[in-house]
């Protein structure tokens, strides 16, 4: 079912989302911004304007035309970054600061946990992981991994 | 840093005389997987090499070309622009960005040569050290039972004690090896010829007995030496590991106070150093103890009788198999519970303050579900612990008892042989049941020694922390011969992120000694943030912050910090009589002083009506005193170390009306010939600003005087209206209030006429009022907001 998003989101020459609206006003650099990002990603969508205003709100991105979801969920693919750690291959130390070696869903790469508290408890057996640049990593299933990376990760819970 | 920024990219063949200025390694690709790119800035054109289709592209540097950065949530993004629009984005991690930062800048110098002149590369001063002056976090090897080494940093200034301490462990146990060498001539030269009928000699007899006479009083004296002697010592460096711990705590910036959780912090310093403490004192004793005793036995034993003393020894090499099997899980078994207690030390240090928001959402059942879920966690993990711990002490005994078997065969079937004597028997046993006694109780001491390798690997974990806002190796000279500055501060294009956030970006200020400047703006826009950063609680990412000309960053904290006195929203009173509190930032000023300085910040006579006056005890959150008594006492307590440099972070905000003008007469008294910022939410605390800086998400938006401002017609002039508003209507509700308490005061109670009255009155006083806010913009800002408003209720009545 798809409902009537009471704005039209277009895409410039630059790359900038253009929101107008109903009454049409146009605002240029328009945001996608997740109210939920790790606990309810679907739910709950702000588009915000440069300076960060709130201009519209949408409870479920499935119910937006396709066009609209298209541009927000391409938007959102180019901003979001919260590589899924596969497995864990090595880890420099059971000390933190600590590097690992990790497969992710978006390539291998390296973290730098600098300490235990980095690590967050998600409801189920998540895990997020934040490195030492800010970068978040998801563990979506803790039970998922292979034997070594939960035998790595288990020395630091 | 850590990550592999060295892809193997080879540069396409460049002009002649041209050269790759600026290198930027881009980690991400567009879809922002992990992939290895590359962005050049040369002196005539742009080149990058994209991670998908593994090509070179390059753009001619021109007018019109662009470079933009942002961020978002850890991922960086550079886009190339031109009039038309985006001709290229590249996607890297914030590890990255310095060499980002560069790139863009070379590329701005490159296509705009005609600046180039005026652009000042080096800022004044504060240019060396841009450069962060401690790399934070490097990696480190991991500390394991080696942590306990680390120790010996502690232990070095107790050296001479130590030794003489070993060596009284070495006498003991040498005494106490007497005894069962002295069964053995008892055995064989008095008990068996006694029984093969030779009468026993009672000057031999003596004399052995007293031997073991002897024996056993040397070794209970100096035992109780030695025992004294190191607790004493143990006690000394677990209490100078304690301090240190704490002391180093406290030269932590705020940003590690922020990612740490109080509970844990506690635990650490306080249970694991008394742990290690008693591991030293009793178990490490111990341990050096059996050790000796084993070696002294062994050589005794092998020089007994060599092949018994060889049978003796078989089960050592099992049991050190054993110990070495269990360690490894035992040592992450206790890392675990550890962690555990402050988890749910956590739990309770977050409740237990935040008590009255629990009880307020009746949310104590999820409380005890939080705890309870820790503590489940702690006894999972400690089930674990014991499943291997009870397997693991039994097996060692029957390994000595099985040992036990394989001597007392070995030794009869030698005697009947008539290999050894029975004496020689008897004394193998007196002394490998000690042995093994010893051995058990030495394998005691795995778990000992990984709890307390965990402990000390915990309190390193504080110790090996460096300072975000680390003190600079040769710090300048503060001020003049006293110390104290002039207070002169020049904010240069500063910028700071917090994580990943940008909160400040490219604000200029400057402050002249002796001026007040309001910093105004929504909460969020960065006004706290560029107070903590004046006080130096954090380093800014970018610029330069100088007072008296000097980057704050080559002042010693201490130093520097002695010259600010801050007042916060809410002021922490330590528990402590109120002269302490006052006294706190200089405790060793004079009574006189104390009260000269509660008479300036008008807390003289609410602290004189307490019934101990300034001996009144106040508690940790201060909760016999009122909001606006604790602020003037923190306000007194400003005053008293008499700085250069005066912060108001939201002094007046959590006060009412009537407070804060009682609390605005005593920052009068403060504020009188310092510089000062105040940060306020309310503008009407502003007016004796001799400037007001308006901020909007981390950017300088407007500058200048309370008129001049309202004339711009600007952001300020909107947060003003929407205040003036907002003050109009409280005003309003509030002589609605009176009205109706009049009406009740006549009438008894308050008839339906009455409160009909008040609720016209209300309506139209809104009205008013909400008009007059807009209508007056060239009233002062204290008048603006109550003065229209008092004739109104008369005129409506």
């Amino acid at each position: 079912m798809s409902q009537e998003p009471g704005f039209s989101l277009t895409r410039d020459a630059f790359g900038r989302l253009v929101m107008t609206s109903m009454i049409g006003e146009v605002f240029v650099g328009v945001l996608a911004v997740r109210a939920f990002p790790i606990t309810a990603p679907h739910e709950g969508l702000a588009l915000v304007g440069p300076h960060g205003e709130e201009l519209a709100w949408i409870d479920q991105l499935d119910t937006q035309p396709d066009s609209v979801r298209t541009l927000i969920a391409e938007e959102l693919a180019a901003r979001e970054f919260m590589p899924e750690i596969v497995s864990i291959l090595s880890v420099s130390g059971f000390g933190t600061p600590s590097t690992w070696d990790i497969e992710t869903n978006r390539g291998a790469t390296r973290l730098t946990l600098r300490g235990e508290e980095y690590i967050r408890r998600l409801a189920g057996n998540g895990l997020l992981i934040t490195d030492r640049f800010g970068i978040q990593y998801l563990i979506p299933d803790l039970k998922a991994l292979d034997r070594q990376s939960r035998r790595f990760l288990d020395r630091f819970l | 840093m850590n990550r592999s920024t060295t892809p193997n990219i080879v540069l396409p063949p460049l002009q002649a005389g041209e050269e790759a200025l600026a290198v930027l390694h881009t980690d991400l690709d567009e879809r922002l997987g992990f992939a290895q790119g590359c962005v050049v800035v040369t002196g005539v054109q742009i080149l990058a090499f994209s991670p998908g289709d593994l090509t070179w592209r390059n753009w001619p540097l021109c007018v019109d070309l662009r470079l933009q950065r942002r961020d978002h949530a850890g991922v960086a993004s550079l886009e190339l622009l031109d009039s038309q629009g985006r001709l290229a984005i590249w996607r890297h991690t914030l590890a990255q960005q310095d060499e980002a930062a560069r790139l863009v800048s070379v590329f701005e110098c490159q296509s705009a040569p005609q600046s180039n002149s005026g652009v000042d590369d080096q800022p004044p001063d504060g240019a060396t050290v841009n450069e962060p002056l401690v790399e934070e976090d490097e990696a480190q090897t991991p500390p394991s039972t080696w942590s306990l080494l680390r120790l010996g940093r502690f232990a070095r200034p107790y050296r001479n004690e130590l030794a003489l301490g070993l060596l009284l462990t070495l006498a003991t146990t040498a005494a106490t090896m007497v005894p069962p060498y002295l069964t053995m001539p008892l055995m064989d030269e008095v008990l068996i010829p006694y029984q093969n009928g030779r009468p026993i000699d009672p000057g031999q007899v003596r004399g052995y007995l007293a031997g073991l006479l002897v024996a056993a009083s040397l070794a209970w004296v100096l035992g109780w030496a030695r025992t004294w002697l190191l607790a004493r010592v143990s006690e000394r460096i677990g209490a100078d590991l304690r301090t240190a711990a704490f002391a180093h705590l406290q030269s932590l910036s705020l940003e590690y106070f922020g990612s740490k959780r109080t509970g844990d912090l506690i635990a650490r310093i306080g249970n694991e150093s008394d742990r290690i403490c008693v591991f030293l004192s009793l178990h490490l004793l111990d341990f050096t103890n059996d050790v000796l005793m084993i070696l002294m036995t062994a050589a005794i034993l092998v020089s007994i009788d060599p092949k018994l003393a060889l049978v003796t020894l078989v089960p050592l090499p099992f049991i050190a198999w054993t110990i070495h099997l269990v360690r490894d899980r035992l040592r992450h078994g206790f890392e675990k519970v550890d962690r555990n207690w402050g988890e749910i030390n956590n739990v309770l240090t977050d409740t237990i303050p935040g008590i009255r928001v629990v009880k307020a959402f009746a949310q104590e059942s999820r409380e005890i579900a939080r705890f309870r879920a820790a503590n489940d966690r702690n006894l999972a993990v400690n089930d674990r612990v014991n499943r291997v711990w009870s397997l693991f002490s039994p097996t060692v005994t029957l390994m000595t008892e099985l040992g036990l078997l394989v001597v007392w065969a070995t030794g009869i079937w030698q005697v009947a042989n008539d290999r050894i004597t029975v004496g020689v028997l008897a004394a193998f046993l007196a002394y490998i049941g000690r042995f093994y006694i010893r051995l058990d109780s030495m394998s005691r001491i795995v778990s000992l020694t990984q709890k307390a390798a965990a402990g000390a690997k915990r309190i390193f974990d504080i110790l090996d922390h460096v300072s975000s806002v680390p003190d600079p190796v040769n710090p300048l000279a503060c001020g003049d011969q006293n110390g104290r500055l002039t207070g002169r501060i020049q904010i240069r294009g500063i910028g700071f992120r917090y994580g990943h956030r940008a909160v400040i970006r490219g604000v200029d200020l400057d402050i002249a000694p002796g001026q007040m400047i309001g910093l105004v703006g929504h909460s969020g826009s960065g006004k706290s943030t560029l107070v903590n950063l004046i006080c130096r609680f954090h380093d800014v990412s970018e610029g330069a912050i100088l007072v008296d000309g000097v980057d704050i960053r080559r002042y010693a904290l201490s130093d520097y910090r002695r010259n600010i006195g801050l007042v916060l929203q809410e002021p922490f009173l330590f528990f402590g009589t109120i002269a302490e509190n006052i006294a706190y930032g200089s405790p060793q000023a004079t009574r006189t002083e104390i009260v000269k300085a509660a008479r300036a910040a008008r807390a003289h006579e609410f602290i004189l009506r307490l019934p101990h006056g300034y001996d009144s005890v106040v508690g940790e959150r201060g909760q016999a005193l009122s909001g606006g008594e604790r602020q003037r006492i923190s306000i007194a307590r400003a005053l008293l170390i008499d700085p250069r440099v005066l912060i108001l972070d939201e002094a007046t905000s959590s006060v009412d009306t009537t407070t804060e003008i009682e609390i605005q007469q005593a920052l009068e008294n403060l504020i009188r010939g310092r510089t000062t910022i105040a940060v306020a939410h309310r503008l009407s605390t502003l007016r004796r600003a001799d400037r007001l800086v308006v901020l909007d998400r981390g950017v300088v938006v407007e500058e200048g005087g309370h008129d001049e401002l309202m004339r711009r017609d600007g952001a300020y002039r909107k947060l003003y209206d929407a205040q003036a508003r907002q003050a109009a209507t409280e005003a309003a509700i509030e002589a609605a209030a009176a009205a109706v308490a009049a009406a009740t005061a006549v009438t008894s109670e308050p008839t339906i006429s009455a409160l009909h009255q008040a609720a016209h009155l209300t309506g139209a006083v809104l009205a008013a009022a909400s008009e007059s806010a807009s209508a007056s913009p060239a009233a002062t800002l204290s008048a603006e907001a109550s003065q229209p408003l008092q004739p109104l209720p008369e005129e409506v009545r």
